[in-house]
């Protein structure tokens, strides 16, 4: 509850962004080729997205190594938490995918990781904030009664 | 390579909502007169003497910063106006109360607590001073 109170770890907030965009490649990747491998590499970065933070995937390194330097203009940071809560959306959808296409059901795959893509994709192309608008939701859903 | 229809039908679905969703974005839409007053006792703090923008943030939502930067700067030099910083998630009855569906949600406040203005998503600095000045 006194989270506020925190200071909060920021990182730059192009990271996430460059990230998304991979990720959108990645799940597209995915989506086309119904190959649980491609879909298993994105469930393994949303892992370490979700629970170590966005700021130390492999996407993050790629950023930090070869984009960044290559930027020009002033670095704005961001509180680290918001894409995080979006790596965890994602892995969500990730394990829905990865289970669905063991099991043989590519209609469940295509959903799940149709979620993850458009969720990423927004991300990317519209720098839409996942848990502004999920986690209060979920947050509602969940404390109903 | 199975199919890209998917692909195509999930990009163009996204773009549709990402280009709705920015158009809307913050922008300050009036509130109906049905709203019941919104109490001091209910927000834990006095009332703007004539407004007061209650806004609702959460910790997972980038866009809340710079809205509460915005507004405090904005209310710092007016007196009769009052900016109030409520964390949507240890005041979930109040958010359940209001209709907050996600952060920040900013609400304008008259003198009696009638709610006469919402902005869902970082709103314009414009367009709050503009909403400011409407109340009377």
């Amino acid at each position: 509850m006194t989270q506020a109170i925190k200071t909060p770890i920021l990182i730059d907030v192009r990271g996430p962004r460059f990230s998304a965009s991979l990720t959108v490649i990645v799940l597209a990747a995915a989506l086309a080729t119904q190959n649980v491998w491609i879909l298993f590499l994105q469930f393994a970065v949303f892992a370490i997205g979700a629970f170590k933070g966005p700021q130390f995937t492999p996407y993050a390194w790629i950023f930090k190594r070869f984009v960044k330097p290559r930027l020009k203009g002033e670095s704005i940071t961001e509180d680290v938490r918001p894409p995080q809560f979006a790596q965890k959306v994602g892995l969500g959808f990730s394990v829905v995918g990865l289970i669905a296409i063991s099991a043989g059901s590519i209609s469940i795959f295509t959903i799940a990781v149709g979620f993850a893509l458009a969720a990423a994709f927004l991300n990317a192309a519209f720098n839409y904030c996942l848990g502004c608008e999920m986690y209060l939701l979920a947050l509602r859903l969940r404390t109903k009664n | 390579m199975k199919s890209l229809v998917p692909i195509v039908v999930i990009l163009a679905m996204a773009s549709a909502y990402g280009f709705w969703h920015r158009v809307r974005e913050g922008r300050i839409q009036g509130s109906k007169s049905k709203a019941q007053a919104i109490t001091a006792q209910m927000l834990g703090s006095e009332l703007g003497s004539r407004v007061t923008l209650v806004q609702f943030s959460s910790a997972f939502c980038t866009p809340c910063r710079t809205t509460r930067v915005l507004l405090e700067q904005l209310t710092k030099d007016l007196d009769d106006v009052k900016h109030l910083h409520i964390d949507a998630e240890s005041h979930l009855e109040l958010v359940r109360k209001l209709h907050i569906l996600s952060t920040p949600t900013t609400l304008i406040l008259d003198r009696n607590g009638i709610e006469v203005g919402r902005a869902v998503g970082a709103p314009k600095r414009d367009d709050v001073l503009s909403a400011i000045a409407a109340v009377r």
